[in-house]
């Protein structure tokens, strides 16, 4: 439901090499006022995606306002000077559309899916409320409870979430992204009409803007249709420029145990600081997805799915993930979930002994040749899925990429060779920058 | 000798506004396997779909979990590869298979490459019908299965749906979890897995969706070489069991900040003549995301929840209808007792004209959306088969459901819903609530 956020724990084989439409099917353009749009061709059925995304997300809230970005975005679905509020979602409803909403550290984005011929409706809802919100106390409060309800049922019910938060917390000593997007609770209990509106005014301009639209389209309708519904929007000069503060540097490794009773599989699971995919520069972060995919993507074929689960048998499951789409430096994690009578200890020292015996062993070529297989395919899936491709573009250029970088990414996944991830893997496994945690019911039967 | 590579007995257009042309092939392979096939080659690919029907359903209770862990292991070696053998091999053919099973059917499915596709059904082929079944491959994933099943002991969803089903369908196989019990999996054996396999997946019981760039004459020997060496014939599936929960409360005591709800009644048939009236009912009543009446008086209104919703359950051998809502354990009797007020509500007066235009409309338009690549499809045409929907569904289901009138919706929830006769299974630590009968 609207407020999806971004799973702090993203593990998906395919996610990190997909995906993007042939480039002969993608054009862009630029408005006076600022939008950048992005068009994705793709004319099997009559259906077009249309999204809104915002260079704003999670890390950009004022100290001690953290949950804000998220609970703007829930009322973005209240009134405009136009619109009655829940108007919005009755209008997209009745004209059989989807639609729905996220925020992550990053971004803050809008969808719907929708019968193509329905596009220009779209761009006037979407535009209408990009700069005329109203919002009433009446409207704001119930709103903010269904917050505290959604906190209370992604978060605090579920102890492997705040076992993330507190990871997090301790992950990022100074940047914002050691905040939950959600927000803390207590923070969230006092957010005001006000703050929202004081964000929403900072934020929502043609100009921190990025249009999606994919599906069955003709690039230069789109753009004069654009035109017509963005194109009066006022661009702002006052958008905050995104420089967040950043970590002093990391000088001693950092280990928590986390006890919760409600936790019945405990597991040990490790993030390092790493570096992510900058503008004109993504071979070192292309190597670190490759190398996830080598140490820790599937759970047989993988370096530690080898060792770990099918020779040692002392692990059910275990993984390595990174995500290089970020706005600044990111983490790289790697986990294992213990086979019964396995503790912890033997967990955690098996899986930092795995991690010395892959920098030792080095890359296993014809994995790698897998791997790179799957890439190219990647490319052809990725035809077949038009609103991950939308998807794909808007996370992008909402976290520092460009168009081009995005279209240059397969060919920089091609070009990685053996030594560059182990460059990369050895760049990143500083102990030093790392947090480990174990989720556990109670520390001592867990060792 | 073989007279003919494949028999295409129907041929359907679908011409529907909103829609990207559909035309389904009713494809017989030359062994007598049938399939839908929707031809379509403008991108190189190939999606598969197969549903067996029977699932979890067919696992006796002694044995509850086969079905389950059987599914869960044809991915884990076939012949004399073994798991990594096996996933590296699709790895190298950059083939996406799925493996799953839920209560009612087992679940499979194949994305290829158009460029590899021999090699890659031929693998999937392998897996599906000859899986190894390798002792320590069945340890392991046994140890996954069983550390799931853990978690769920402390999950209030989990919780609440277990209490929920053993009161709807007692003595059934819809009271059991589809994963089975730790005691269950762990006596499990190997020949166990091989019966589950033979009972599961068998001909008599697939439907199969195929689109992609495949042309009729191409698919019939293909499903040949890929299902036919399983059985052609599955034993008895279960009897439909009548709906068995009472009215009333049930509360499962847990330390949470939050009370878990959820609900049910008794159910309609899908083939009911009056489902599509019901369905429109519930789009409206709780189906219908932010412009329902429970999102409206549950969240909207007085921000209790994060999410409340309705649903239809009508399955193979069992029928409800259900819901779920989380709110405070301050706030959820209040949750509660507005969902009950709500479903008397719309038996009382029905719905307005607004509403059912609203609902029709949504649902109209909401159709096609669903037809949004190359294995939702197929998804859709194996569904449709198994549902017996009929070959020219597509196209004649946006009419029943515009064929819904506000008298059919006033008829159809006096004749289904039951206020009196929801049964509440709420988890948490609620206050001013408490268990009835």
């Amino acid at each position: 439901m609207r407020a999806l956020l971004k799973p702090l724990l993203t593990i998906c084989l395919f996610a990190p090499f997909a995906a993007y439409a042939k480039t002969g099917d993608v054009t862009t353009f630029t408005l006076n006022n600022g939008l950048e749009a992005v068009v994705i061709e793709d004319h099997r059925a009559p259906v077009v995606t249309h999204m809104v995304w915002y260079r704003v997300g999670a890390a950009d809230e004022k100290l001690g306002k953290s949950g804000i970005a998220h609970f703007l975005e829930h009322l973005l679905f209240k009134g405009t000077d136009k619109m009655e509020a829940g108007e919005f979602s009755q209008i997209i409803a009745a004209n059989g559309g989807s639609e729905n909403a996220f925020t992550s550290r990053d971004y803050t984005g809008y969808y719907q899916r929708i019968a193509a011929d329905r596009l220009p409706l779209m761009m006037q809802l979407e535009a209408d409320r990009m700069q005329g919100l109203k919002l009433t106390e009446e409207e704001v409060l119930p709103e903010r409870d269904v917050v505290i309800e959604e906190r209370n049922s992604r978060t605090e019910s579920n102890p492997g979430a705040l076992f993330s938060e507190h990871r997090n917390a301790l992950m990022y000593d100074n940047h914002p992204y050691g905040i939950p997007i959600i927000g803390w609770m207590h923070e969230i209990k006092n957010l005001s009409r006000e703050d929202a509106l004081e964000f929403y005014k900072t934020y929502y301009a043609p100009n921190n803007a990025i249009l999606v639209v994919a599906g069955d389209v003709d690039p230069e309708q789109v753009k004069s249709l654009a035109q017509t519904h963005y194109g009066s929007l006022i661009p702002s000069d006052t958008i905050p420029e995104r420089v967040r503060p950043s970590d002093p540097p990391n000088r001693a490794a950092v280990h928590t145990v986390f006890e919760d009773p409600r936790v019945r599989q405990p597991y040990v699971i490790r993030t390092y600081a790493a570096p992510q995919r900058k503008a004109g520069d993504q071979k070192q972060a292309a190597a670190l997805v490759l190398f996830a995919e080598l140490l820790g993507g599937s759970g047989v074929t993988s370096f530690m799915g080898q060792r770990m689960q099918l020779e040692q048998k002392i692990s059910l499951n275990q993984a390595a993930f990174y995500d290089g789409v970020s706005l600044d430096p990111t983490s790289f994690g790697i986990y294992a979930v213990p086979a019964p009578g396995v503790g912890l200890t033997k967990l955690e020292a098996e899986m930092d002994a795995t991690l010395a015996a892959f920098l030792e062993t080095g890359v296993d070529a014809d994995h790698l040749a897998r791997l790179k297989t799957q890439v190219s395919a990647s490319e052809i899936y990725a035809l077949d899925d038009q609103s991950g491709t939308a998807r794909r573009y808007g996370e992008a250029l909402t976290s520092g990429l460009t168009i081009k970088d995005v279209q240059d990414w397969p060919s920089i996944l091609q070009s990685v060779t053996a030594e560059d991830i182990m460059a990369a893997a050895n760049a990143v496994f500083d102990i030093k920058s790392s947090v480990t945690g174990w989720l556990v019911s109670d520390k001592e039967s867990a060792k | 000798m073989i007279r003919f590579i494949a028999l295409v007995s129907t041929v359907i257009l679908i011409a529907v506004p909103g829609f990207a042309e559909v035309k389904i092939q009713e494809v017989t392979s030359p062994k007598g396997i049938k399939a839908w096939l929707v031809n379509e080659p403008s991108i190189p690919i190939l999606a598969f779909d197969f549903i067996f029907k029977g699932g979890a359903s067919l696992d006796s209770d002694e044995k509850q979990g086969a079905t389950y862990l059987m599914t869960g292991l044809l991915e884990e070696g076939t012949g004399d590869m073994d798991a990594a053998d096996f996933s590296r091999a699709t790895e190298s053919l950059a083939a996406r298979f799925g493996f799953d099973a839920t209560r009612d059917s087992v679940n499979l499915s194949a994305e290829v490459l158009k460029s590899n596709a021999p090699e890659a059904l031929a693998l999937f082929g392998k897996a599906i019908t000859a899986p190894a079944f390798n002792q320590v491959a069945v340890d392991r994933v046994k140890n996954q299965v069983i550390s799931g099943l853990k978690s769920d002991e402390t999950d209030p969803s989990a919780i609440a749906s277990k209490a929920l089903r053993e009161q709807m369908f007692p003595d059934h196989p819809y009271a059991r979890g589809v994963e089975g019990t730790i005691e269950t999996i762990t006596a499990l054996t190997t020949d166990d897995l091989r019966a589950a396999h033979q009972a599961a997946l068998a001909l008599d019981r697939a439907f199969i969706g195929v689109v992609g760039d495949v042309t009729a004459e191409e698919l019939g020997p293909m499903l040949d070489a890929l299902l036919g060496d399983l059985p052609t014939v599955g034993p008895p599936l279960p009897a439909r069991k009548a709906f068995s929960a009472t009215g009333g409360i049930t509360v499962i005591d847990h330390d949470s900040p939050q009370s878990q709800a959820l609900w049910a009644q008794k159910g309609i048939e899908r083939d009911d003549p009056d489902f599509f009236a019901m369905y429109v009912m519930n789009r409206v009543l709780g189906a219908g995301g932010f412009t329902s009446r429970l999102t409206e008086e549950v969240r909207e209104k007085r921000g209790l929840t994060y999410g409340v919703y309705s649903y239809l359950a009508s399955a193979e051998f069992g029928d409800y209808i259900g819901g779920s809502v989380a709110s405070g354990n301050e706030t959820i009797a209040q949750a509660i007792d507005l969902i009950q007020s709500e479903w008397q509500r719309i038996v009382d007066d029905g719905v307005t004209d607004a509403e059912l235009d609203a609902a029709k409309t949504y649902l109209t338009g909401a159709y096609p959306l669903r037809f949004d690549g190359n294995s939702q499809i197929a998804g859709i045409l194996s569904g449709m088969q198994w549902q017996n929907l009929g070959i020219d569904y597509i196209a004649t289901r946006n009419d029943q459901v515009n064929a819904v009138t506000r008298e059919d919706v006033a008829r159809v929830t006096k004749k289904f819903l039951d206020p009196d006769g929801l049964r509440f299974v709420v988890v948490g630590k609620p206050v001013g609530l408490d268990s009835t009968k």
